[in-house]
């Protein structure tokens, strides 16, 4: 399996050829192969798919972490680092139970650490019934569980999945309708939404913004996502992730149109001043 | 032997306090050790930053530092050196607390001829210096070098796999290192009774019969009595008296390195580790500390005193060596921590101490301050440890939960990783062989893919459009077999020759008379050898042949599973190789029998190997630097450090018990927000 998802998050992954793959020719549609529901199978058949995986992060939730890049994003964000993940078809099927043993090496060093699992992307519930089963089989384990998601499609996770998720790191990539569709061609109400029941639920957040000079970093905009930060009643903390223009290659790659050329990433004073609009509502920034 | 007794007077004061045993009696300073030293769980509260003292006198050497960094050394002096051959030297007298400088100034090299002439009067053109003629007339004409010894008895066959670089790095012009004096026991027994107990060690052979170890063994000794009477005369003309055992932490921490300063000043090996001093010289401390002599800050003024005297050891290199080992490390290594035997830690105050020195000397790669890691460490050194590593970047990590069962609880680190009881061991250094290129001789039945030339030992030329595996490691096999005799072969005769021409007698002095040798072999290469076998195995290779018809580069197709990536099918090919290297290797008697080891760990020499190798069938293309040591391919650990440390962790250490290593560099933000 280690052979078949070999390449990392950084690398273009992509199985058959660009969009073709998911059943069209346009990579910044969205096809039915794309969201097909996966059924409900046993671990040896219940099959995801899979861009690539990383194991001894330290960037994606507490402590060291196994992180699994799920195939498939409703979202097109301009300043996506991982294009190559947007059509679930273009990952590599593997079943649960390939994956969970691959996960099982690991558990030691995960726990002693007191990091655990994080399934990341794309968006990993465009895959949920997967998602749903490697945080079954990672709690069995003891491992910590997170999902990275941007909360299109949090209602495909009930109050009782929800158990299994241990922390939710929620991505939110603009405060308004109106950003929100410019920087991701998906509206904004459904990660309201998730939000809400996650502070009503009391799940343990930690809330991330990509900070893109000229695109999220107006101060209105900022003001409306420390605002719905701030509604998470069980906020832990806030990442303001400055842009970089490693995902660029991949977009060159694939022949999409760049609309981010040239654009620098944040300085000290422009990320400190997006930090303190979160810090004045009394947020823990880091 | 009853030499304590006879010194009872001084050595009653030198002793007082301290827990009887039977390191009173004879040579055991782990036994002192263990009896009295007081293991320490708290935090790093107590700690003293630099006194003005200190800080005054690391600011007298900068200037110098600057001085010796533009010009590449500061000053040569031409006198060969030894332990009493140059008048002392001091940064600043009236500043210095721990006193002894390798020459009569800081900064100041000086030349070890023993080792080999060539070495010596290359460095000094390379910095301009003119060989001093009475200097080279000696050690050209009258007196023959380690180096000249070498190569009178080198075959033919050693001679072209050093030049084809199968076989590099190896220590027959320069000293070899690697050997650690248990530089305490110059603190707690004094020199007078170390002279006694060699003396007492060699009377025990008086009535063996006269064979060449014997008559080795003897002239040895007696090798190390004259170096530990010139000790004692090196020490005294920097006033002091060291034939008595150390009275005072001031003048434990002195004498100690008095210990080291000789051997460094002898010899010029590839590393001169220190040791494991910290939590000895605790013992001193505690007890003037608990007796009100001393101050908390006194004591951290010791320890960064003689910190700062190993920052600035140096010795006179060529360019080339520089070339071969990233600078001119002195891989003054001091192992810290780690725990007893009997469950209680080894960690004392003077563990913190020694790691505050990069505080109030600041970060500095020497002395190698080496932290023996384990989970059942206390908490507040745990939490110590790392704030220094997060501060400075200064601090290395190695297992002890690896080391101990093998090496005890007083075992050391010789330059990097290789661990040895301290007194009791020490290690002939092998350098490496390169086993990609091994693995190259194996396709092409011998020749060099570079040169062209036959090295190894002819095989058929290899039939067949496509590499075949088993066909490859049929031949691997015969060239493995082939590398191990000639290897072993070589580091026979540079072992021989260097303890007959440039003998350790000083740190040899502070070792036990018999003690464990091993040979340290070692292998370099080892992922690409790794990840070509799984190209082989697991896509398709199409040898390419040139015009001499030596294959010269590799048409692979398909994919294939990289080392590093925690992926058995190629985790096991390599520590197939690594337990196969040694099985071989084990066949051929070694010099002085020593114990056959193998080291996976060269950190620096890798890029030299990598670009005397041509392409390899994983897709490193020729000339390209190998990965260091253990490390996974350059890109081709693609699913994170735990992946990678989790196939590292499956190359037996048995099979290569003198060490394994792992490089791995983060950026702090990798690390966490």
């Amino acid at each position: 399996m280690a052979n078949r998802l070999s390449g990392n998050r950084y690398e273009l992954k992509l199985l058959g050829s660009g969009a073709a793959a998911a059943g069209g020719p346009d990579h910044f549609a969205i096809y039915a192969a794309d969201l097909e529901d996966i059924a409900e199978n046993d671990d040896q058949s219940l099959i995801g798919y899979i861009h690539s995986y990383e194991m001894g992060s330290a960037v994606d939730g507490p402590g060291i972490r196994a992180v699994v890049f799920l195939s498939g994003c409703l979202l097109r964000c301009q300043y996506c680092h991982n294009p190559d993940t947007w059509h679930k078809m273009q990952g590599t099927p593997t079943t649960a139970a390939e994956l969970m043993s691959e996960v099982k090496k690991y558990v030691r060093p995960l726990t002693l650490s007191k990091g655990g699992i994080t399934l990341s992307g794309g968006e990993p519930l465009v895959q949920h019934r997967f998602a749903k089963r490697i945080f079954r089989r990672s709690k069995e384990l003891g491992l910590h569980t997170a999902l990275d998601t941007c909360g299109r499609l949090g209602e495909k996770l009930s109050d009782e999945d929800l158990n299994d998720v241990d922390l939710n790191i929620l991505d939110i990539k603009a405060g308004d309708e109106e950003t929100y569709f410019r920087v991701t061609r998906q509206p904004l109400q459904p990660t309201l939404d998730y939000a809400k029941r996650l502070s009503e639920l009391k799940r343990p957040t930690w809330v991330r913004f990509v900070l893109v000079p000229g695109l999220t970093d107006a101060w209105d905009n900022v003001e409306r996502v420390a605002d719905i930060a701030a509604s998470i009643q069980s906020l832990e903390r806030v990442e303001v992730l400055r842009f970089h223009q490693m995902g660029r290659p991949k977009w060159e790659k694939l022949g999409l149109a760049y609309t981010l050329e040239g654009v620098p990433p944040p300085d000290n004073e422009l990320t400190e001043r997006v930090r303190n609009q979160f810090r004045t509502r009394g947020l823990t920034v880091v | 032997m009853d030499v304590a007794v006879k010194n009872e007077s001084a050595v009653g004061n030198a002793w007082r306090g301290f827990i009887a045993g039977p390191w009173e009696k004879e040579v055991d300073v782990r036994d002192f050790i263990q009896r009295n030293y007081l293991p320490y769980e708290g935090d790093d509260g107590f700690l003293c930053g630099a006194s003005d003292r200190i800080k005054k006198l690391w600011e007298r050497l900068q200037p110098l530092l600057a001085e010796e960094r533009d010009k590449g050394v500061l000053d040569i002096s031409q006198v060969p050196s030894d332990i009493t051959s140059h008048p002392p030297g001091y940064i600043d007298k009236d500043l210095e607390l721990i006193v002894g400088l390798q020459t009569d100034a800081p900064l100041k090299r000086a030349i070890m001829p023993n080792g080999g002439w060539k070495m010596v009067e290359t460095s000094l053109k390379a910095y301009g210096y003119k060989p001093d003629p009475r200097v080279a007339e000696i050690f050209t004409k009258y007196r023959k070098t380690h180096n000249d010894g070498v190569f009178d008895a080198y075959t033919p066959s050693i001679l072209k796999c050093r030049k084809s670089g199968i076989v590099t790095g190896l220590p027959d012009a320069y000293g070899r290192g690697r050997i650690i004096g248990d530089y305490r026991r110059v603190a707690l027994y004094g020199v007078d009774f170390l002279i006694e107990a060699k003396k007492q060690e060699k009377a025990e052979l008086d009535s063996s019969h006269s064979t060449e170890d014997v008559i080795r063994t003897r002239e040895e000794l007696a090798e190390q009595i004259r170096s530990l009477k010139q000790l004692k005369e090196m020490a005294s003309s920097y006033g002091w008296d060291i034939s008595q055992a150390a009275t005072s932490a001031h003048e434990a921490v002195q004498w100690t390195y008095f210990g080291y300063l000789a051997a460094v000043k002898q010899q010029n090996g590839a590393a001169m580790s220190v040791g494991r001093v910290s939590s000895f010289l605790d013992i001193y401390i505690e007890r003037d500390l608990h007796d009100g002599k001393i101050t908390e800050q006194f004591a951290q003024e010791l320890i960064d005193d003689f910190v700062m005297k190993l920052r600035i050891v140096r010795f006179l290199r060529t360019p080339e060596y520089n070339e071969l080992f990233s600078g001119d490390p002195v891989w003054a290594t001091e192992s810290i921590g780690g725990m007893a035997e009997d469950g209680r830690t080894l960690v004392t105050k003077t563990s913190f101490r020694m790691l505050n020195t990069l505080y109030n000397l600041g970060p500095a790669p020497e002395p190698n301050l080496t932290v023996f890691w384990t989970p059942a460490l206390p908490m507040g050194f745990k939490r110590f440890s790392a704030k220094v590593s997060i501060d400075t970047s200064s601090i290395q990590y190695e297992s002890d939960e690896l080391m101990r069962p093998l090496w005890g609880d007083d075992c050391a680190i010789a330059c990097c990783v290789s661990a040895m009881r301290v007194g009791k061991q020490m290690q002939f250094f092998g350098a490496r062989v390169n086993l990609a290129k091994t693995l190259l001789y194996a396709i092409n039945g011998g020749r060099d893919e570079i040169s062209g030339d036959q090295i190894g030992p002819i095989l058929p030329p290899y039939e067949g459009e496509y590499l075949d595996y088993y066909t490859v490691m049929k031949r691997l096999d015969i060239m493995l077999d082939w590398l191990a005799s000639t290897y072993v072969n070589a580091l026979n005769i540079i072992h021989y020759m260097h303890d007959k021409y440039c003998y350790e007698a000083i740190e040899m002095a502070l070792h036990d008379r018999d003690i464990l040798r091993t040979m340290a072999c070692g292998i370099a290469g080892l992922s690409h050898a790794a990840d070509s076998l799984s190209a082989i195995k697991y896509a398709k290779v199409k040898p390419i042949r040139d015009e001499r018809g030596v294959v010269t580069e590799y048409a692979t197709t398909g994919d294939f599973p990289c080392y590093g990536n925690n992926d058995d099918r190629v985790d096991d090919i390599a520590a197939w190789l690594v337990s196969t290297m040694m099985e071989k290797i084990r066949k051929y008697p070694t010099y002085r029998n020593s114990l056959h080891t193998q080291s996976v760990l060269t950190i620096t020499s890798n890029v030299v190997y990598g670009k005397k190798t041509g392409s390899t069938p994983d897709g490193r293309k020729k000339g390209e630097a190998f990965a260091p040591g253990a490390n996974p391919s350059n890109n081709r650990d693609t699913h994170g450090a735990l992946a990678a440390m989790m196939s590292v962790a499956k190359i037996p250490y048995e099979d290569a018990a003198d060490g394994i290593s792992l490089t791995l560099s983060f950026s702090p933000s990798a690390l966490g927000h």
